[in-house]
């Protein structure tokens, strides 16, 4: 069946099968970023936005994303390379396989909440494993980031 | 040159790049998803590969019937055991001769664990493959399996009674005994020391096998190039094993093939065996085509390469003050249906767990592999000493209760210091040891003093902490070889061929810090080659904590090599004897005259009317390895009533030597004692009594969420390993070594109960509590 | 993994009813289970365009639909306004942020699983499924009965003043539960009446009323007393998790903690 749907920022359309599920179509079309780790929604690898909230795109069925807005982290490369680089100071990404789908919840969790303490931050990004580094730097990181976001907004403000 | 830090009074040089934490040089493709990992870069006419798996624990083939399966649309092959070489190897990546067993066929008729291959399948589609996969009839001789390693050896029952199976190494294999391994080493007498001790431990424990579950599972992509040679892309620790290994499999040249290894998602060592390559691989050399297989994360689980179940029967003698006399060790080790590093990683449970203790006066190390019909064992981050520490360091820990002392204190009377002679470590002498020191920080770090044993919460809950040490080696000494090689390109800028592998682990990143310190430049003066067998020079492969030691002595050799040869160059560019030429990394200058020339220029005029390629290439073997030293303390809270245990805070300190890269090395500790905190406390490859795997999926195998690892910190003590590059010693492995034992600890210290079988459930020391109210 | 011949998103209940009723006919909730089991599906039914992703306040009810996700519940003032913490508590350690975006109400109650949080919770809860062919049934009427091949609307939560509690054990944080208790407290019918749900047991949740009138400054042996009273009523099974006896024993222990609470509470 064709679908038609909203891919970072662009109208694209696909033929699926019935039982493709989103992971698969939007590697195919092009956003290598999106992995996979474990096939049983219990990883965060394949973490995407469906109408700008996470979801785990190994277990959505792509027949029934027509008309809905996807985000991949293809789609915001220039907001996960600025938080990159502060996850890249602490040695945060490591083997880096399941940073995009980590960034993501990262970049949803600055958008739903607005100065999430450490234990917040944890709760938020519990579905994102991460083997390699556990977790600390990737707090760290993320920490350092909202901070300097914050000094960047202030700093605006008072412009 | 400054002195070093923590009152070590060597000298060590000034440095620009190592010691410093730079990001990952991959860094910047790596937070922007960009397409660098072997499924990313997969052609898309490849070949569809999947594994048709055995249902029963032990069985013979009696009939493959393939017929209907073939007829499905998009079908290329479906290949049995009729289809391959007849002649065995190991999938362990291992330097030739492997000790690992040659007991594997690509495609065996016996079957021999639940989930071993017995068919491969390819077609052009993944919906093809699953419906031929359903389509392939398969009739089974159902055997009796040996499913309880206790009574695996001399068990008529035999897991391999083939006459091909071939051991090329003596490490006392027998497939006839279902004996994997033997050995036994020792000094002294320990049965006469032993029973003039005053304290004597007697305690067996137990370790079960553990996934690496690394994030991105087995996978692999081949294609014949133009000279019709096999190429392999694959998520490999170890490229030129691979290489070997697939020779071995298809019974063809090694010259018809190359490996080439791209970003890797995590290996912690299961990927230092070659699990998925050979499917692809013989896919692709009977038909032409390309070929891939992608691991699914329940393959990952149930037919992969984790860690050796263990049981250790540890005796531990002391006299009434708490010096620790002798050590007698033996360990029943599973490997499992194959024995890929079976022969091997039990060494290290005695060999890097009795040379903790310096004083003692008598060891013995014992030891039987052996194995069993269930999935097979592999590398494991920490590879036996994980297993080994756990069951000895729990043992001081027994000890230190039975004499009514702090184990803290009874470590500090006890531990190897610098100097030490240490007999059960091959003999070697512990030239860089800051044990003691490690151990001192860490209790002041977690606030052993006022903490030990036990704090009551006041609301049910309990906060206890306990300690343990550690150490591991860098490299596998005589055997372990790492080379490099080095040119300078026009303008200047360096290429540094490596063939030790990154796999997210930032060694490329490392030996280009060094390289940068050697040749006095800036790491962005460096680029790095992804490891491909063509192409780079050899190494063993990243494994055995060998990559910063021993490959980064190669880097520094080779850096030496390559100066000398721009010295000549500019020598000869200046027109004057290279005795009177100085390099400082950016030019070359003639002392006498004031005269230079840059290396940009060097590196332009070499690509004209030159004769000699400015280039070096040096290789490095280390007749030692130097063990890395760690002390961790882990602080739990524990709930009284359900026995739930809550990790609160872990201190780390670790001796590395020299730390290359501070965020690196950091992040490296961090991540090695979450996976150990997994092991402790929940991670656990459970079979049923046919033999099943039940931790097929990351919703059965828990590895730790952020939410379960508490707080983890970390520092370093360095001491300076004279044999090391810049001092350094490894940090890769040793950082896994300490939670089991040190949480263990916390738990007895909170409630007095000693779990000697991991992982150490909620429900066990419920349990425990439940026994010490009995009594 | 799941084959479906034919993926629908009617417009009407009454064609999703209707193409409900083949045999190999399936609705979908948010994908999470149904995807992982081998099922051959002929038409698998989406709901998304039915209106059913919002939670109402009806006055006297309030109606969940069955594709409101987990983190809707999770989120929602109103549930938290009349039973407090306890809703999010039962449905904040369902794997992460990304999976209960996802998971519905529907499907986590439609499928009566052993593990579910939310059918602990809810079960406890004076709570009613609608369903389009069966009418408005009580929840402990719908978790005993065969599955069949109606349609479930909505998940409604009778207004009224009860307290209420929610705990559970894990492995992990995120993992399954090892056992999972709610426990409710409200005046019915002039009554105090008490309802203790326990689940993960791992058999699915189970409901037990009990008529005691426990005054809040009752001892802590007392409701001990009370707690291993509960615990006894309920069956407990063996797996990879836990044994049987644990089991029985943290659900006397959590019921036991969440009788405290809610009597510290009154106090």
């Amino acid at each position: 069946m064709e679908i038609q749907f909203i891919l970072n920022k662009k109208q694209v359309t696909a033929e699926v099968g019935p039982d493709a599920v989103l992971l698969g179509v939007l590697r195919g079309l092009g956003c290598k970023s999106v992995k996979c780790g474990c096939e049983t929604t219990n990883c965060g690898l394949c973490t995407v936005w469906i109408d700008g909230k996470s979801r785990l795109s190994c277990s959505v069925l792509a027949a029934g994303i027509s008309g809905h807005e996807i985000t991949t982290l293809e789609g915001v490369e220039e907001e996960a390379a600025e938080f990159g680089r502060f996850l890249a100071d602490e040695g945060g990404e490591q083997c880096g396989f399941c940073s995009p789908g980590f960034i993501m919840n990262v970049l949803a969790m600055k958008r739903e909440l607005a100065d999430p303490d450490l234990d917040e931050i944890k709760e938020y990004l519990a579905g994102n494993l991460c083997r390699c580094t556990g977790y600390m730097s990737q707090l760290r990181a993320i920490q350092k980031y909202m901070a300097a976001q914050k000094e960047k907004e202030e700093k605006e403000a008072r412009a | 040159m400054k002195t070093g830090e923590n009152g070590s009074k060597r000298d060590v040089p000034d440095m620009r790049v190592v010691s410093q934490a730079v990001p990952k040089v991959d860094s910047e493709a790596l937070v922007t998803g960009k397409a660098v990992y072997t499924n990313d870069l997969a052609p898309s006419d490849c070949l569809i590969v999947k594994i048709i798996r055995s249902p029963h624990a032990h069985a013979l083939i009696k009939d493959i019937n393939t017929a209907r399966a073939e007829a499905v649309p998009g079908i290329e092959c479906i290949l049995t055991y009729k289809d391959c070489p007849d002649k065995r190897f190991t999938m362990a990546g291992q330097t030739y001769p492997e000790p690992s067993p040659y007991d594997r066929l690509i495609l065996d008729q016996r079957m021999r664990f639940v989930g071993d291959a017995a068919a491969i399948v390819a077609g052009t589609s993944e919906e093809a493959v699953k419906k031929a996969m359903g389509l392939v009839k398969i009739r089974y001789e159902v055997l009796e399996p040996v499913l309880d390693f206790r009574s695996a050896k001399d068990n008529p029952i035999l897991v391999h009674p083939e006459s091909s199976w071939k051991s090329l190494c003596p490490v006392g294999a027998d497939n006839k005994r279902n004996l994997c391994a033997h050995g036994e080493c020792g000094e002294g007498d320990v049965e006469e020391v032993l029973a003039s001790c005053d304290h004597v431990i007697d305690r067996v424990y137990h370790t079960k096998a553990n996934q690496q579950a690394m994030m991105e599972t087995f996978r692999t992509y081949t294609s014949l190039d133009a000279y019709g040679r096999l190429n392999v892309v694959s998520s490999t620790q170890v490229p030129f094993h691979v290489r070997r290994i697939l020779a071995n499999a298809l019974d063809v040249p090694k010259s018809k093939i190359r490996v080439v290894k791209p970003r890797i998602g995590g290996g912690f060592g299961a990927k230092q065996t070659s699990v998925s390559e050979v499917y692809p691989a013989l896919v692709t050399w009977k038909t032409g085509k390309p070929a891939k297989i992608i691991y699914t994360r329940e393959e990952s689980l149930t037919a992969s390469s984790p860690r050796h179940e263990m049981e250790m029967h540890v005796r531990l003698g002391a006299d009434k003050e708490g010096r620790i006399r002798a050590i007698d060790l033996y360990t029943l080790s599973n490997t499992g249906a194959f024995g890929e590093h079976g022969p091997t990683t039990v060494g290290l449970s005695g060999h890097k767990s009795i040379p903790l203790y310096g004083k003692t006066e008598a060891f013995r190390f014992a030891y039987d592999v052996v194995y069993t019909n269930v999935m097979s064992s592999g590398a494991y981050r920490g590879y036996g000493a994980t297993q080994g520490i756990f069951a000895v360091e729990s043992a001081v820990n027994e000890l230190a209760q039975e004499l009514g002392m702090d184990p803290a204190v009874l470590r500090e009377k006890n531990l190897v210091r610098e100097g030490q002679a240490m007999p059960a470590y091959y003999g070697e002498t512990a030239k860089s040891c800051a044990l003691d020191r490690c151990l001192a920080r860490a209790k002041e770090m977690i606030g052993w003093d006022e903490k030990y044993p036990c704090r009551d919460m006041g609301n049910g809950k309990v906060r206890g902490v306990g300690v343990a040490l550690a150490m591991q080696g860098s490299g596998i000494s005589g055997v372990d070889t790492g080379s490099v090689a080095i040119k300078v390109n026009d303008d200047g800028f360096y290429s540094l061929m490596i063939g030790a592998t990154d796999m997210g682990t930032g060694c490329d990143t490392i030996l280009s810090q060094m390289a940068a310190e050697c040749l006095d430049c800036d790491i962005e003066d460096i680029i790095v080659h992804g490891v491909d067998t063509d192409v780079s020079p050899y190494d063993c492969g990243s494994y055995a904590s060998s990559t910063t030691y021993v490959t980064g002595m190669a880097v520094v050799r080779t850096c030496e090599a390559l100066r000398e040869k721009i010295c000549e160059k500019g020598a000869e560019y200046l027109g004057c004897s290279v005795d009177d030429v100085e390099f400082n990394g950016a030019e070359v200058t003639d002392m006498k005259t004031g005269k230079s020339i840059t290396r940009k220029e060097i590196g332009n005029r070499v690509m004209c009317s030159n004769n000699e390629a400015l280039s070096a290439s040096e290789a490095f073997s280390s007749p030692t390895s130097p063990p890395p030293f760690m002390a961790g303390i882990a602080e739990v809270e524990i709930d009284r009533e359900t026995g739930v245990v809550e990790m609160v805070d872990y201190a780390a300190v670790v001796d590395c030597g020299t730390v290359v890269n501070p965020s690196l090395a950091r992040v490296q500790t961090e991540g090695g004692i979450a996976q150990g905190i997994g092991m402790a406390l929940f991670e656990d490859v459970v079979y049923n009594q046919k033999g099943k795997n039940y931790s097929n999926s990351f919703m059965q195998y828990k590895i730790p969420s952020r939410l379960d690892v508490g707080t983890i910190r970390v520092e370093f003590e360095s001491s300076y390993e004279p044999t090391g590059p810049f001092g350094a010693k490894s940090i890769g492995e040793i950082v896994i070594n300490t939670p089991s034992p040190a949480i263990s600890n916390a738990i007895q210290n909170a409630v007095g109960v000693i779990i000697r079988e991991l992982p150490m459930t909620a429900e066990k020391v419920y349990r425990g509590m439940q026994e010490l109210k009995e009594k | 993994m799941i084959t479906i011949g034919n993926y629908v998103k009617p417009k009407t209940l009454e064609e999703a009813y209707e193409l409900n009723q083949a045999r190999s006919s399936r609705v979908m909730g948010g994908m999470m289970w149904m995807r992982l089991g081998n099922a051959r599906v002929k038409t698998l039914i989406d709901l998304s365009d039915l209106g059913l992703d919002q939670i109402e306040d009806e006055g006297n009810v309030i109606k969940i639909g069955a594709m409101c996700t987990l983190r809707q519940i999770e989120q929602c003032q109103a549930l938290k306004d009349l039973y407090g913490d306890g809703i999010a508590e039962s449905v904040r350690h369902i794997v992460g942020v990304q999976f209960r975006n996802q998971a519905t109400i529907g499907g986590s109650i439609y499928g009566r699983f052993g593990f579910s949080d939310v059918l602990t919770a809810f079960l406890a809860l004076d709570t009613f499924v609608e369903l389009y062919e069966g009418g408005t049934i009580r929840l402990s009427e719908f978790v005993r009965r065969r599955r069949d091949k109606d349609i479930l609307l909505s998940v409604i939560v009778r207004k009224s003043k009860r307290k209420f509690r929610y705990e559970s054990i894990r492995q992990t944080k995120t993992d399954f539960p090892v056992i999972a208790c709610s426990v409710v407290t409200g005046i019915v019918h002039g009554q105090e009446t008490w309802y203790f749900s326990v689940g993960a047991r791992p058999m699915k949740a189970a409901l037990l009323e009990k008529k005691w009138e426990i005054p809040p400054d009752a001892s802590e042996e007392t409701i001990a007393e009370y707690a291993k009273q509960a615990a006894s009523e309920f069956t407990y099974g063996s797996n990879m998790r836990g044994s049987a006896g644990y089991r029985k024993h943290l659900a006397e222990v959590l019921i036991r903690r969440e009788m405290m609470s809610i009597l510290a509470e009154g106090r």
